[in-house]
């Protein structure tokens, strides 16, 4: 597909204009990096930077039954609470992960739900079908929002200079904004570990709000250090690390499950699997040589093929880094073998998240 | 002393020049622009029989994994052992302390059928 054929978000000038290196991602045309990703990385968790996320997806779900619906696709408890936002799976019946995304609650019959790029179209369609036996309107509203994620330990003193009150918003929670003279949302959420801010705003305001933070001294930044930043915090990139193989728990998100709810798509399975134990588990590596660990690479222990890597890079803070899917009875401290180019490297088995600061 | 003028390239982005049989190899500026933040450098053995052509080294940015070619046939003589500590030095020089290896070589006429510099800028010109 040539660079024409792409979606473009509304900022994808200003990205190139700004020096992104645009790459096909998912078929939006988006900038991987500006600067170089070290660099990129480096003012997320040192100062701020921003990402264009406006291929990200936003569907409101309004009506008498927003919550119970929501409360139905997903399988965390969703919080009813006027500007709380809940992260959560959304499952297949057989408890297996469509997609995870965060959903915002803007009156108690009134939700914004943001999701990821790659799954709009297969998120929409799935809540359209869920939707039937339930008093709700679901609308797909992502072509008409951009969107700016302004993330770092200077994100919020930046962002400061044009919403007011942005410090006091707790994490989590969302708030409606006003702003070049359009309404939009801000919310205390991020995907690099660091405390910071996502804001929305319709698709023809989003650039003056990119020029804004561009003359605040916020660094554009791709998607090659988000992936670095998201890593290290230990957040999984759908449609890698997650899909619709793998449940919550495989993936080692069993927090985002409640069971004792009352029903949700995919509790019988999840029960079932809890009952009976996981064959498999999403578990982070640390190379103990040089070298960079990537997708794909297989894991070894004792000689013997166990599993393969979803996600690896190479952290500025942490060196060789990486999660695959191995037996879940592997202990963290155990030593295993990576195939990179051929030859096999030494890892540990650690804790997730690699990185844990401010959030 | 030689500079990125006095170098032969070819198409994969490989530069050598050469001192008798010896000929040192690197990656050209625009193959370290391109990779950008070079991350470690997986470099072939001292001893090592290569052909020209065959992929023998492999330089890791954060995004990404690029194969290098070795540009003449010979055996590794010797191989940048600074690049161990500083693999960036690729980016920062990389025609000179980012050189990559140096191969002694066995058809010197490869050498010669390697491209110069106006005509390697002018397949990356596009």
């Amino acid at each position: 597909m040539t660079h024409s054929e792409l979606k473009k978000t509304p900022l994808a000038s200003r990205c190139e204009s700004a020096g992104g290196k645009m790459v096909n991602f998912h078929g939006w045309l988006l900038p991987v990096q500006f600067d170089g990703i070290i660099a990129e990385h480096k003012a997320v968790r040192e100062a701020a930077g921003m990402f264009d996320v406006s291929h990200m997806g936003q569907i409101f779900v309004e009506g008498k039954d927003a919550w119970p619906f929501l409360q139905y696709i997903n399988c965390n408890n969703i919080k009813n609470a006027p500007a709380a936002g809940t992260y959560s799976h959304i499952l297949t019946e057989k408890g297996t992960i469509i997609d995870d995304a965060i959903s915002f609650c803007l009156t108690p019959e009134k939700f914004l739900v943001v999701v990821n790029a790659a799954c709009i179209s297969e998120d929409f369609a799935w809540f359209q079908k869920q939707a039937a036996n339930f008093n709700v309107s679901v609308r797909n509203e992502s072509a008409d929002w951009g969107m700016i994620a302004v993330q770092g330990p200077q994100a919020l003193e930046k962002v400061s200079n044009l919403i007011s009150d942005v410090p006091e918003l707790p994490r989590f929670h969302i708030k409606e904004i006003e702003l070049f003279g359009a309404k939009g949302y801000v919310t205390r959420t991020g995907y690099t570990g660091e405390d910071g801010v996502e804001i929305m705003l319709p698709a023809g305001k989003i650039g003056g709000l990119w020029d804004a933070l561009l003359h605040l001294g916020v660094k554009p930044c791709g998607l090659g250090a988000r992936d670095v930043l998201r890593l290290e915090a230990g957040y999984l990139l759908n449609g890698a690390d997650a899909d619709q193989t793998r449940t919550p728990y495989e993936a080692n998100c069993g927090w985002v499950v409640k069971l004792a709810k009352e029903n949700f798509v995919g509790k019988a399975a999840l029960a079932a699997q809890k009952e009976q134990g996981l064959k498999q588990k999403l578990t982070a590596f640390v190379l103990k040589s040089p070298g960079v660990p990537r997708a794909e690479c297989k894991v070894y222990s004792g000689g013997k093929e166990i599993g393969v890597l979803t996600s690896g890079t190479y952290s500025p803070l942490f060196k060789g880094i990486a999660v695959g899917y191995i037996p879940a009875d592997v202990p963290v401290g155990s030593e295993v073998e990576i195939e990179i180019h051929g030859k096999r490297a030494k890892a540990e088995v650690v804790k997730t998240p690699f990185y844990k600061n401010r959030v | 002393m030689h500079t990125e003028e006095t170098s032969r390239f070819a198409k994969t982005h490989e530069w050598a020049h050469t001192e008798g049989d010896i000929a040192t190899v690197g990656i050209s500026n625009h193959a370290q622009e391109e990779i950008s933040d070079i991350v470690f450098v997986d470099l072939p053995k001292v001893g090592q029989q290569v052909t020209a052509g065959q992929n023998c080294c492999v330089i890791e940015s954060v995004k990404s994994a690029s194969e290098i070619y070795a540009p003449v046939s010979g055996e590794i003589v010797e191989v940048n052992e600074a690049l161990n500590a500083d693999p960036a030095l690729v980016n920062r020089e990389p025609h000179g302390n980012g050189w990559l290896f140096k191969i002694k070589m066995t058809a010197p006429a490869e050498y010669e059928n390697l491209l110069d510099l106006s005509a390697y800028k002018a397949t990356i010109q596009k």
